[in-house]
């Protein structure tokens, strides 16, 4: 039965102990590590506050003192999820997150970061004020400039709109949750192994350092 | 009446003229900008060069 099926393969790439972890390597002892949890937990703040400004409509969140606020929170919450997303992006290329298999981990994020940028650019265009109606205008030239500016016309709000609230917010979550299985699945890569202290006595020949990277 | 911490954000912040760009070729950053990438430069060399707090060790 398919059923049985999916919840062998699951239960087979990922049990209860690797999706739920109750320790980690010593190594994950690091507050570079700490970049990644912080930003999901801005994308939790941008869409829950998306959410109320979608519910909520252009007039409250420009009028409203309440509204602005929740205006403020939503972009100052996407501000955070950058800054942390790009701390995290450089702490794995320097330390080669890739390794041991975990290529897919790496494509993941990439690919939500080009996707998250084009969220955010849709956001911008959903402002309902002159800012977006420029923004519109001028990302109307650039995009016409490669080609896809029918396919992603940024002066019809309706389709940017609906890309900002619907599409783009899907994928991006979509794609976080893959990338945060994958590394339950592979693990935390390991740091790059420590090179020995030279000594003065001569050291036999060794072989040439591999790519480590399988825990 | 202003709140104190409008005054004083608003001394730091005056955000009633146009912004100041830094331009270099074909290189154009605000000023903003270019301090938020210094200070995400500065919290990654922070994250890597402060000690993690260590567990305690059960006995």
């Amino acid at each position: 039965m398919w059923t049985t099926w999916v919840r062998e393969r699951a239960v087979g790439a990922l049990p209860p102990e690797k999706l739920l972890p109750d320790r980690q390597p010593a190594y994950v002892s690091s507050w570079i590590y700490v970049f990644g949890v912080a930003t999901i937990a801005a994308l939790v703040v941008v869409v829950a506050s998306g959410m109320i400004l979608g519910l909520k409509g252009p007039e409250w969140w420009h009028v409203t003192s309440i509204g602005r606020f929740f205006n403020g929170i939503h972009l100052w919450a996407v501000e955070l999820f950058f800054f942390a997303m790009v701390v995290h992006l450089w702490g794995k290329f320097f330390m080669g997150a890739w390794r041991g298999g975990r290529g897919r981990t790496w494509v993941t994020g990439a690919v939500t970061f080009l996707v998250a940028i084009g969220a955010a650019f849709t956001g911008y265009l959903s402002q309902q004020n002159f800012d977006s109606q420029w923004i519109a205008s001028e990302g109307k030239d650039g995009l016409n400039s490669v080609g896809i500016g029918s396919f992603f016309n940024v002066v019809d709000f309706g389709q940017m709109y609906t890309f900002h609230v619907i599409l783009l917010p899907l994928a991006v979550v979509a794609l976080v949750a893959w990338h945060v299985l994958l590394v339950r699945r592979h693990g935390v890569v390991p740091p790059y192994p420590a090179k020995a202290p030279k000594s003065a006595a001569p050291s036999p020949p060794q072989a040439a350092p591999s790519e480590s990277g399988a825990p | 009446m202003v709140p104190a911490t409008h005054v004083v954000f608003a001394a730091l912040f005056d955000l009633s003229h146009p912004a100041h760009y830094l331009h270099w070729h074909f290189f154009q950053m605000s000023v903003a900008n270019v301090i938020v990438i210094l200070l995400m430069i500065a919290v990654f060399i922070a994250a890597i060069l402060i000690p993690f707090p260590k567990r305690r060790r059960e006995s």
